[in-house]
């Protein structure tokens, strides 16, 4: 069975002037089609990097990022902007819907661009929008809704285009814990409805929601396994010993 | 994504910023109801003058003969060229004369006498309001007779001039004819004339010839057959010797007149879109404060999936709608305006001269003002298309 996602030797490196960060180092793995899994990492592990990469919002430095059989590594920005349409279904932390357009309207986004007719797209955001219990408020601007009701519109609006995976970065982080457990809920159940899952989280509690863990640590993937193995929580750069010091500490 | 959905789009947006949609279309409403206004007057000037020719005649040539020895031309020799032609239609000299001219005891210095044919006032399109004509037997029998026009009759004779006299060069010349009022019987009007048989006067200043001629053709679109026939005809009389008179047609002298109001109109049109190009770039300035403020919308239409085209038209039709908005109030605010020049011309001039904007302009306009959205507003969605997503996510 080929892999949905495969990662295969990725780096990107970036020149902040004189210095060269590596925010992704020869990280590999593979997802495979209907899996929930939780990339995990505290700030500047190189998950956002891997998000944005995943996410086609970004090419690798190196090595080859695949995505449902092509090398996206070499697409230019136009066929970005296309697998981002036609694979992908994000879900961010901050909701991201346009304050001026109506919820049924930030929803048919997606299809717009992919050059759904209207009718026809005016059907599948109401139907998308049902699934979220949000059907009653669709002529509703995202400024009327609470924090939890507008990520609910906007996982809406990650599954109107029935992407291949469905990527969300931090989905809960805006939102306190009740109406958090709420949206993970509805990805446990897009998982369980058979699609793919892919959530970036520096939370452990959250990432144990998936069933898979990628853990990284600086730009180096840590940990590949279930949720399930204590040690996909075990975080090494937490352990200061007497190396750390001589390597990099302050002196 | 279609055309349609962009403009739809496009609406939203602006009708979301009123205020700001308003004050950034006001450069082209400004712009565009100026050009209106402006192209508006130049074609009521050139109908105005047309009319005015028109009331004077178009068909009609003036003729300077100053002949071999500058002594003019014999005026039956002139009546025989146009008698004889295909297109030329009436003629009559004009002997202008200098010396004394009294009515009683009151000195005219003011009016003009001038010595002409029985179809002077034909060919002027000046009609008989009282009295009569002066008659071909007048000219032949250089009888003491003259036509006056309305201001020297209700100026010196309170309206009843006919039977009176009036002393030129010490010679009693009887009132035959009162000419209609033309303009309005004032002093410096085309009201205050004496017109006496071109023989008479000949005869007194003792002179054979006449210098200036006015000559009519038939028809009015023959101006050029006319001018040729009556030009080849004198040349012929002279022995083939074009350097002895002059001939300017009126329609030469409209057609001047317009050239210059043309060129008038061009320069000021000129300048008022200087006011379109200025508004043009409040339209781009706006467009790139639009674009800063949106980038994080930017970032999540790209996110979604938008590519740089799609982000382009946006912006684009944007600016293009907004600007072609601002045309169309500013086409109807030169339209108003019109209106609002004509009365005040009226007022003013006392002039019915009809400021009248050309549907040409209208077009050119709409054109225009259109152009410079999508000229302007190119720049703005350029930048807009290139935002890197990750980067215009991260915006606040």
């Amino acid at each position: 069975m080929t892999p949905l996602i495969e990662f295969r030797d990725v780096s990107k490196i970036y020149n902040m002037g004189d210095s060269v960060v590596k925010a992704a180092d020869h990280i590999s793995f593979s997802i495979y089609k209907g899996e929930f899994i939780a990339i995990v990492g505290q700030s500047g592990s190189g998950k956002s990097t891997c998000m944005n990469i995943i996410g086609c919002l970004d090419v690798p430095t190196e090595g080859e990022y695949i995505l449902g059989g092509k090398n996206v590594g070499k697409m230019n920005k136009n066929e970005l902007a296309e697998i981002r349409n036609e694979m992908l279904g994000f879900i961010f932390q901050q909701y991201n819907l346009l304050p001026k357009l109506n919820l049924v309207e930030n929803v048919e986004m997606p299809l717009m661009y992919a050059g759904v007719g209207r009718t026809e797209r005016r059907k599948r955001a109401e139907e998308a929008l049902e699934k979220v219990g949000l059907l009653d408020k669709e002529k509703h601007l995202p400024n009327q809704l609470s924090g939890g009701q507008q990520q609910r519109v906007s996982i809406a609006r990650a599954l109107v285009g029935n992407p291949s995976v469905i990527l969300a970065d931090e989905p809960t982080g805006a939102l306190d814990s009740r109406t958090g457990r709420e949206v993970l809920r509805i990805l446990q159940k897009l998982h369980k409805a058979g699609n793919t899952v892919v959530l970036i989280t520096h939370d452990n509690s959250i990432a144990a929601t998936a069933e898979r863990v990628i853990r990284l640590e600086d730009g180096r993937k840590v940990y590949d396994g279930p949720s399930s193995d204590p040690k996909a929580f075990v975080q090494a750069n937490y352990h200061l010993d007497e190396d750390d010091d001589k390597e990099g500490g302050i002196e | 994504m279609n055309i349609y959905e962009s403009f739809s789009m496009a609406m939203k947006n602006i009708r979301s910023n009123k205020t700001r949609s308003i004050l950034t279309m006001l450069g082209i409403i400004i712009g565009v109801a100026a050009v209106i206004i402006i192209t508006g007057m130049g074609n009521g000037m050139e109908i105005y003058m047309r009319e005015q020719f028109e009331s004077m005649g178009t068909n009609t040539m003036y003729v300077s003969v100053w002949g071999r020895s500058g002594s003019g031309m014999n005026v039956d020799d002139m009546q025989d060229i146009v008698d004889n032609s295909e297109y030329l239609d009436k003629m009559t000299p004009s002997i202008s004369f200098q010396g004394s001219k009294k009515i009683g005891t009151e000195s005219l210095d003011n009016t003009g006498i001038t010595g002409v044919s029985e179809q002077y006032l034909d060919i002027n399109a000046m009609e008989i309001s009282g009295g009569r004509n002066i008659q071909y037997m007048d000219i032949k029998n250089r009888s003491s007779v003259c036509v006056i026009g309305s201001y020297v009759n209700r100026k010196y004779f309170g309206g009843q001039s006919i039977g009176e006299k009036i002393k030129i060069n010490g010679r009693d010349f009887t009132v035959v004819g009162v000419v209609d009022e033309k303009a309005d019987s004032t002093e410096y009007s085309s009201d205050n004339f004496i017109i006496v048989p071109y023989s008479t006067l000949a005869r007194m200043m003792n002179i054979k010839n006449s210098d200036q001629f006015t000559v009519t053709f038939k028809d009015d679109d023959k101006s050029a057959e006319a001018k040729k026939e009556l030009e080849d005809a004198i040349t012929e009389y002279y022995s083939g010797d074009s350097d002895t008179f002059y001939i300017q047609s009126m329609t030469e002298i409209l057609d001047m007149m317009n050239q210059m109001t043309d060129i008038m109109i061009t320069i000021l049109t000129i300048i008022a879109s200087i006011s379109l190009v200025v508004g043009g770039i409040g339209i781009m300035n706006i467009m790139l404060v639009s674009v800063t403020e949106r980038t994080k919308e930017i970032g999540i239409r790209k996110a979604l999936g938008a590519k740089e085209r799609y982000i382009m038209n946006q912006f684009v039709i944007e600016a293009a709608v907004t600007s072609a908005f601002g045309g169309v109030i500013g086409i109807i605010l030169g339209y108003i305006g019109s209106a609002i020049f004509t009365k005040i011309i009226l007022i003013l001039f006392a002039e019915n001269m009809v400021v009248k904007p050309t549907i040409f302009a209208v077009m050119v306009s709409v054109g225009i003002s259109a152009g410079i959205g999508v000229f302007f507003g190119y720049m703005p969605a350029k930048k807009a298309a290139r935002l890197n997503p990750i980067d215009a996510l991260r915006y606040d």
